[in-house]
Formats: C-alpha cells, sequence, structure tokens
C-alpha cells in the first residue's frame, strides 16, 4: 500500500473510519483541556469544521471530549481548524451581548508555507515541494524553535507538518497562551528578517552590530548551506540562479569600487567559466566579503545577507498576530493530499520526510491488516467500566497503523506540558494552604 | 506593558500610600470630592505648568541646566511636587501630600479638556511625557528601582556575574553597548512583553524571556509605556465626555481649558475690518507666505481657485482680517471675471464661503490652517494650487518662483537646502528673512497667519489702516524667545518624525 493510493473522492468513505477508530481523540482533549487549571478551557473554544462541498462552519463549540467525538464523528469534517478560547461558549456567541464575546486566550502559532520561498528554490514553486527544498523547513524550525525557546523562554512548543507544504508551530506556554496582540506581533517581527516581495532584489539587510539571535540563526544556515544551497538547489551552477545570487553583491565588490566600472566583474565571470565548481566560486565570495568587512564600507555582510535570504525562515505575521486567528489543528486530514496533519518529533528533525507521512488512505487500509503479534502493549487492566470498549478498541486501533509513533509524539509533549501544570497546580495550592 | 488593575485598595494609612512616589503613573483617578474652585485652580495651574513645560522645550534643550532650573521654578510657584527627597519626616507632611494629590487631580482633569481632538491630544500627551521624563530623571539610580517596583515594573537589575557572562552578547545588542560601557553602566532585565518596541526592531539581547537593557535606555522604555497608556486613556475618556459635559459648572470651563492655551489658531480677530480689499493685493507682495502668494496669483490669473485653494486661502484672508461681506465681494468680483456668473457664484460658491465664516450648516467657525496642516493633509493634485509650495512644489519650479520673486541665489540656495533636509517651515522662514531683509525672523513659524502678522510688525505696519495686533489669546502667550539651532533642530525632528511614520 502506497500513500500514492489516495483518492480525494475517497474522503467520504475514509473520514467516517478515521474519526470512528483513528483520531486520537483523548489525547487531543487532554491537549486542549490544558490539566483543567482554568476552568470552561475547553467549553469556550472554538473550532471550525470545513465540511463536505465546501461548507464552513464556525463557531463550533463542545462540552466534553464525548460531545467533540460525537459531533465530528456527525459531521465528518473534510478540514478542521482551531481558533480562540473566547469569553462565553462560542456556539452560544449569539445569545451574547454584542461587544462582550471576546477572544481571550491562544496558542501563539507559526505558519511556514514553502511558497513563500519561490523566488529563491529552483527545483519546485508553489504547492509542490521535494526533498531538495523540504530543507528549508528543517532550517526553519532549527532556528525559531531555538529563538523562542532560548531567546523568549517559551517551553512547550509542538511543531507540525501541514500535510501539503509547509510547518507549524504551536507555542502552547500559559504565557503564550495569554499574549496580547502587539505582544504576538513583536515577536513576530523580532523574527522576521526577510522582507520585500517581487519588487525587492535585496530582501535581508543587516547591520553592525549582528543580533546575538541572527548568529546564531547563521550558524545553522551554514550548517546546511554547503549541502542545501550550493549542491541541492546549486544556486551557483546555472547562470540564471548565478546572476540573482550575484546581484546581491554590492556594486563596489563586482565593479570594483573606483570608476574601472568592469574589471571585477568580469574577474568574477571569467572565473565561474572556468570554475564550475560552486564550492570554489562560494569560496571566492566570501572572500571577497571578508576583505569588505575589514573596510567598514556598506554593505560590508552580503554574504551573510544572501545566506539568510535564500534559507531564513519566512513567516506570515498576519497568523501570528490575531488572538482569534484560525489555524490548521494537528490531525486534520489535508484534503488534497490525504496526509495527516502530524506532529514533528524534534529530536529526529533531520530525519523526517514529508513524504513518508501516513495518509488517511494508507492508515485506515492498515486497520484491516491481519492482527500480528496481536497486542504487543497490553491495554492496562483499569477499571474497565471507565473506558469503554470503542474506545479501548479505538487505542489498540491506531496502534497498529503508521499513526501510532505520531500520536507518541504528541503524548510525550503532553506530558510536558503536565509536569509544568503539576508545579502549577501544585504552586496555587500552597499558596491557599491547601494540603 | 501591563499596568494591572489593582483588586484590593485596602491601604493601612491612605495618605501615605497614595502618593509615596512625587511622581506617578497616574494609572487610578482620584475617588474624592472637590470643590468647583479647586478644580478651576488645579486645572489652570496644571496647564501654565505645561505651557512652560512647552516653552522651555522649545528654547532649551531638554533636560540641560537652564532646562531643569526654569521647570523647577515653575514648579515651586505653582505648588507642584519637584523634589524626590524630602526629608522622611516631611514626606508625610500635609506640604508635599498636597503637592502630590494636585499632581494627581489637575492631570485627570486636563485630560478631559484635551481628549476631544486629534491636536489637543497630540500637544497634552506630549507636555505629559516630557514633564514625566524631566521628573523621572530627577530620580536616582534606586529611587528609580523603587519607582518602578511600586508600580509593578519588573526591572530587576542584572547581577554583576552574569552581565559579565554576557558581555558579548550585550554588546552585540544595542548600539549603546560597547565593551567598557557594559562594564560601567546598569543592566536591567525587564519581562519582554514589558519592552515589545526593543523586541520588535531587534534593538536589545533577549534571554528566557527577559530582555536586557542598559539603564540608559531604561527611560525609552517607561516613556513609551506611559505614552501608549496615555494615549489609550485619553480615547476612552473622550468617549465618556459627553457626560461630563452635560454638567454645566464643568462645560465652560473645560471648553475655555482647551481653547485658550495650545497655541494661537488666529481665529478671533481683533483686526477684523482693517484690512482693505485693495490692500489685498500689494500685501500679497510684502507680507504673504510663499503659499497664500501663490494661492493669490493663481487666483488673479485664472480668476478661479480649486477647492483646496479656496479653503487654505479664503481662512488665510478671515485670518487677517476680512469680513464675510469683504470675502464674498472678493471672491465674488474675481470669480466673476472668469467662467462664473453672478446667479452661479451665488449659488455654489456663496454658500461655502458663509460656511466658513460659521454662518452655514453646523456653524462651525472654521480656524486658518497651520502649517502642520497645509503640508500634512490634502496633497495637491494635478490642477491645484493649495499646500505648501516648499513641500509640494519640484525643486525647478520652487527655483523659478523664487527667482521670478527676486529672491537672491545664493538665499534660493539655502533654501533648496533646508527643503531636501525636510524642513519645510525652516525654509519659509528663510523666506520670510530674505524677503523682508532681515538677519533673524525673531519667531519659529507654524503658521501663514503669524507669518503675515510677523511681517506687518516688521514692517512698520504698512498701508492705511492700523498696525495689525496679535490677537489676545492667553495671558502668558507673549512673544517667543529666539529659538537656538538645537530646539530648531529639534522641531524639524518632530516634523521628520511624522514623515517617517509614512
Amino acid at each position: 500500500m502506497t500513500s500514492a493510493d489516495y483518492e480525494p473522492a475517497s474522503l467520504p468513505d475514509l473520514l467516517p473510519l478515521y474519526y470512528r477508530r483513528l483520531f486520537p481523540f483523548s489525547q487531543y482533549y487532554r491537549w486542549l483541556n490544558y490539566g483543567g487549571v482554568q476552568k470552561n478551557y475547553f467549553q469556550h473554544r472554538e473550532f471550525s469544521f470545513t465540511l463536505k462541498d465546501d461548507i464552513y462552519v464556525r463557531y463550533q463549540s463542545f462540552n466534553t471530549q464525548n460531545e467533540l467525538e460525537k459531533e465530528m464523528q456527525k459531521m465528518n469534517p473534510y478540514k478542521i481548524d482551531i481558533g480562540a478560547v473566547y469569553s462565553h461558549r462560542p456556539n452560544q456567541h449569539n445569545t451574547v451581548k454584542s461587544g462582550s464575546f471576546q477572544a481571550l486566550e491562544k496558542e501563539l502559532v507559526f505558519d511556514i508555507d514553502m511558497t513563500d520561498y519561490d523566488d529563491v528554490r529552483s527545483c519546485c514553486s508553489a504547492a509542490d515541494i521535494c526533498p531538495k527544498c523540504w530543507t528549508l523547513m528543517t532550517i526553519a524550525i532549527r532556528i525559531l524553535d531555538r529563538a523562542l525557546r532560548e531567546d523568549f523562554g517559551f517551553r512547550h512548543l509542538l511543531w507540525v507538518y501541514s500535510g501539503r507544504r509547509g510547518v507549524h508551530c504551536w507555542v502552547c506556554d500559559e504565557a503564550a497562551r495569554k499574549l496580547s496582540v502587539a505582544a504576538r506581533s513583536a515577536i513576530a517581527e523580532y523574527l522576521s528578517l526577510v522582507k520585500g516581495g517581487d519588487e525587492t532584489v535585496r530582501k535581508v539587510v543587516l547591520s553592525d552590530p549582528i543580533h546575538p539571535s541572527i548568529r546564531d540563526a547563521l550558524k545553522v544556515v551554514e550548517r546546511y548551506f554547503p549541502q542545501y544551497a550550493l549542491h541541492d538547489q546549486a544556486v551557483l551552477g546555472l547562470k540564471e540562479s548565478v546572476d540573482k545570487v550575484l546581484a546581491l553583491v554590492p556594486e563596489d565588490i563586482l565593479y570594483g569600487g573606483t570608476d574601472s566600472r568592469e574589471p571585477l566583474l568580469k574577474d568574477l565571470h571569467t572565473y565561474f567559466e572556468s570554475e564550475k565548481n560552486p564550492e570554489k566560486r562560494w569560496g571566492l565570495l566570501r572572500g571577497c566579503a571578508t576583505t569588505k568587512q575589514g573596510t567598514l564600507k556598506k554593505g560590508q555582510h552580503f554574504e551573510k545577507e544572501i545566506m539568510l535570504q535564500y534559507c531564513y525562515p519566512r513567516l506570515d505575521v498576519n497568523v501570528s498576530k490575531g488572538v482569534n486567528h484560525l489555524l490548521k489543528s494537528p490531525f486534520s486530514v489535508h484534503p488534497k493530499t490525504g496526509r495527516i496533519s502530524v506532529p514533528i518529533d524534534l529530536r529526529q528533525l533531520d530525519k523526517f520526510d514529508p513524504f513518508d507521512v501516513p495518509t488517511i488512505s494508507l492508515i485506515c487500509a492498515e486497520l484491516d491488516r491481519p492482527r500480528v503479534g496481536e497486542e504487543e502493549e497490553q491495554v492496562p487492566k483499569e477499571k474497565d467500566s471507565d473506558i469503554d470498549a470503542a474506545e479501548r478498541r479505538r487505542i489498540r486501533d491506531y496502534k497498529r497503523t503508521s499513526l501510532a509513533k505520531y500520536v507518541k509524539v504528541l503524548d510525550q509533549f503532553l506530558d510536558g506540558v503536565a509536569l509544568s501544570n503539576r508545579g502549577e497546580l501544585l504552586k496555587k495550592s500552597d499558596l491557599q494552604k491547601d494540603f | 506593558m501591563q499596568f494591572p488593575v489593582r483588586q484590593r485598595r485596602l491601604i493601612a494609612n491612605p495618605k501615605t500610600e497614595l502618593y509615596v512616589h512625587f511622581l506617578q503613573f497616574y494609572g487610578q483617578p482620584p475617588l474624592e470630592n472637590i470643590s468647583l474652585s479647586e478644580f478651576e485652580t488645579f486645572a489652570v495651574d496644571r496647564l501654565k505648568l505645561l505651557k512652560t513645560v512647552e516653552n522651555s522645550g522649545v528654547s532649551q534643550v531638554k533636560g540641560s541646566e537652564p532646562y531643569q532650573k526654569k521647570l523647577d521654578k515653575e514648579f515651586s510657584n505653582l505648588n507642584f511636587p519637584n523634589k524626590p527627597d524630602i526629608k522622611e519626616e516631611d514626606k508625610d507632611g500635609p506640604n508635599e501630600y498636597e503637592k502630590r494629590r494636585k499632581d494627581h487631580i489637575s492631570h485627570f482633569i486636563l485630560r478631559l479638556a484635551y481628549c476631544q481632538t486629534e491636536d489637543l491630544r497630540r500637544w497634552f500627551i506630549q507636555q505629559e511625557v516630557d514633564l514625566f521624563r524631566h521628573r523621572f530623571n530627577r530620580l536616582t539610580s534606586v529611587q528609580k528601582s523603587s519607582f518602578l517596583k511600586h508600580n509593578n515594573l519588573h526591572y530587576e537589575t542584572v547581577g554583576l556575574v552574569e552581565k559579565t557572562a554576557l558581555t558579548d552578547k550585550l554588546v552585540q545588542s544595542s548600539y549603546a553597548g560597547s565593551g567598557s560601557k557594559v562594564d560601567t553602566q546598569d543592566y536591567y532585565k525587564v519581562p519582554f512583553q514589558d519592552a515589545l518596541d526593543l523586541v520588535r526592531n531587534r534593538k536589545a539581547y533577549l534571554k528566557a524571556g527577559y530582555v536586557y537593557i542598559p539603564q540608559q535606555d531604561i527611560v525609552i522604555t517607561v516613556l513609551n509605556d506611559f505614552r501608549t497608556q496615555l494615549s489609550k486613556a485619553l480615547a476612552l475618556t473622550a468617549r465618556s465626555l459627553p457626560t461630563v459635559l452635560s454638567d454645566e459648572r464643568l462645560q465652560p470651563l473645560l471648553s475655555h481649558l482647551s481653547h485658550a492655551y495650545v497655541g494661537q489658531d488666529y481665529s478671533i480677530q481683533k483686526n477684523m475690518g482693517k484690512i482693505s480689499l485693495e490692500q489685498i493685493d500689494p500685501l500679497s507682495g510684502k507680507s504673504f507666505p510663499l503659499c497664500m502668494r501663490g494661492l493669490h496669483q493663481a487666483l488673479r490669473e485664472n480668476h478661479h481657485l480649486r477647492h483646496g485653494g479656496r479653503m487654505q486661502y479664503g481662512l488665510f484672508l478671515k485670518g487677517i482680517g476680512l469680513t464675510l461681506e469683504q470675502a464674498l465681494q472678493f471672491w465674488r468680483s474675481e470669480f466673476t471675471k472668469g467662467k462664473v456668473d453672478m446667479d452661479k457664484f451665488d449659488k455654489q460658491y456663496a454658500y461655502s464661503i458663509r460656511h466658513n465664516f460659521g454662518k452655514e450648516g453646523k456653524r462651525t467657525d472654521y480656524t486658518p490652517y497651520s502649517c502642520l496642516k497645509v503640508i500634512l493633509s490634502n496633497a495637491p493634485s494635478q490642477g491645484d494650487h493649495h499646500g505648501c509650495p516648499f513641500r509640494h512644489s519640484d525643486a525647478e519650479l520652487l527655483k523659478q518662483k523664487l527667482q521670478s520673486y527676486k529672491v537672491s541665489p545664493s538665499g534660493i540656495a539655502q533654501i533648496l537646502d533646508l527643503v531636501k533636509g525636510m524642513h519645510y517651515q525652516l525654509a519659509c522662514q528663510k523666506y520670510f528673512e530674505l524677503t523682508h531683509n532681515i538677519e533673524d525672523s525673531g519667531f519659529s513659524l507654524n503658521h501663514p497667519n503669524q507669518y503675515f502678522l510677523e511681517s506687518q510688525r516688521v514692517l512698520g505696519g504698512g498701508g492705511k489702516e492700523a498696525k495689525a495686533e496679535p490677537p489676545q489669546r492667553a495671558p502668558d502667550v507673549a512673544a517667543k524667545p529666539p529659538l537656538d539651532p538645537p530646539a530648531l533642530a529639534e522641531m524639524a525632528e518632530d516634523l521628520d518624525a511624522y514623515f517617517q511614520d509614512g
């Protein structure tokens, strides 16, 4: 069974199966309930569903995990988005006095989309991705993850593959969920470096001194640059690509800085004619940069700017800014590719392959596999009446499919969050002298 | 920045707790009853104080000795708190407490008076921010920390060990930090939510959710937040204003406050009717600023002006003293020389002229446009003659125009230089100096009607009418002292700031 077996037309048949037997509802609820620390946190959360025939419904909310399950199994949404936690139950927002219904909290989110890199990737464009350009996502995750953790002090980050051409980050710390619009926008700006649209040639401008977070980002980029840019993307290979790179080199380096306009450029061009090796070409370019840095003239960091322009994460500030912004939910299905939006295990980041992510058709097919090595893991025999039969069965079910390891990533993430919560609850109860 | 709403107001000794510091953020409005006369006195005194702040800021470099001395004197005269170090016994004495209470209450009263329009708000915020900066800088390091802590601003000083370990990063993060400066000054750690501007622009080192700010930059953060908070508060105040204004006792006082002291608007004329229509042509060459001279010329040549031009020039004429009847006659005679016949004029244009004088519609007596308004709003397009020629004219055209007005080549060069630096009002001032043949205009230009009055003053009043007197506004609006370069530059900077904001 290959993922290529997925047909969008089969969704109506696969979705009911997915939601009845595979969707990890208990982990999902565990996540969004956040340990029950805040009252009604789950009940006031907005979900939106895209149903068959592109029918879009907003302001869905649920009182319990059970209700969530029943509704989803009834509606079989093609897409699920998660919104904010509001001041009232979203599904009752029409009964609330206008102006009182407010979005209060939400995770801080980031959306990295491969199409934003179209001007710097030569292998694909638009919605396509391939192993060659996927490195951009790896780089983006490494840089942003470090910055969010080390610079901002966030600890609970859930990185998720979007299902087609990008990744999302959900920052779930309590402090993150309570951030204002201004704060979210400031964080997004802090993390943004590549600015400008089609009409801007030079999209990264560095000035002295270079901020520590950019230095850290450069360290990551330099690790991947030779393989990714010089080799996979061949930025110094084809003439067209070379020209694009040279457009980012300051004029006085290209033209020698005095009235003699041609010599250096001719040299670079001539050099490139005889020297095809991209590494050597890049070496020369860096050499020029190092010389220039000694002179304190403007544009002295151009080789860094080139690397950053080709590799630094490009995020959509608008997605991160809004408290009420809806973002695709983890474990949602991507209708076009059939792939499940799965969490990414950062410990295995370099090995992550988007083409290996299971599709809904794959995992549904895996359900029908004959049970091999029945019950590798015993479902703990707790009070049986508490976990009903369907749930127990479902726990066994997803474990038999390729989805298992991704649910595990979510589990481990949630364990981390719970640990923090326990700390919080303890602190709170200590303060209240509740022993 | 979060100014947390204090849930509990249980204070041991209300008097001492409420005004612990001589400086405050004005987070909580006063909750007591006061007499009307106290209301009025407090408000007027604070206004005088803010006026002094404004004048001092224009004539001296902010923060310099003379600046501080001047403000301190005014503080004492008007009974506002100005000394952070009061001996412990005195601090809680009625005197200091009274001063701080006055400070608190007067601020909130003025909020009511200055929340209504953009201009008022901008002025009020500017002065309050300068005032706050002056007082904050009076505090010692220790007092600053104590003040910030008292206001729940978690500015923690970075310990020596940590600072040394982070020296490289601190140096790399801001322009201010060079190796030696990191050693010699304190750094503060602030939760990043409280220093968003520094975060957004990557202007400081960020670690584990804290921004590391050098001492000298802390006041910027604090001021930014003060400004933002005040701005929001004024917007809120404006919404509840109608309720306040419905109190008949307060309404007259509040309008008087907001109109009287923000600077001249040249709308009420003492010299109304002292200009005759025949004088306008010669006056336009001698005493009109370049913009109005150009508009007048265009009107004479084309026997027409479009709406923007009619507004800008028409209100200016009202400001120099034209009566409604004169205005109607002036415009009608000019327009009917062109394509407009009497009837059409009466139908289409007369109404709006009367409107300008407050005789129609909502009866607002429109005020002549200030320089800022002319420069910043309603840019002219094809066929328009309004706007500020220094701002809106192409450099070549401007040069030609100045040449035709017989301005010397070196003078023109100076003017063009100023224009290049976006100092439009200074360019106009230079034009004033060149056309009046004086070294120093002696005033700081911000209004076309001011140009006219100053010109008349220099020329000794010319014409058969008596010298046009500056309209009497507030008692303390005297001729401003000549500006020195730093102050000029700072004013120009303010204008630049408008442009940079896009």
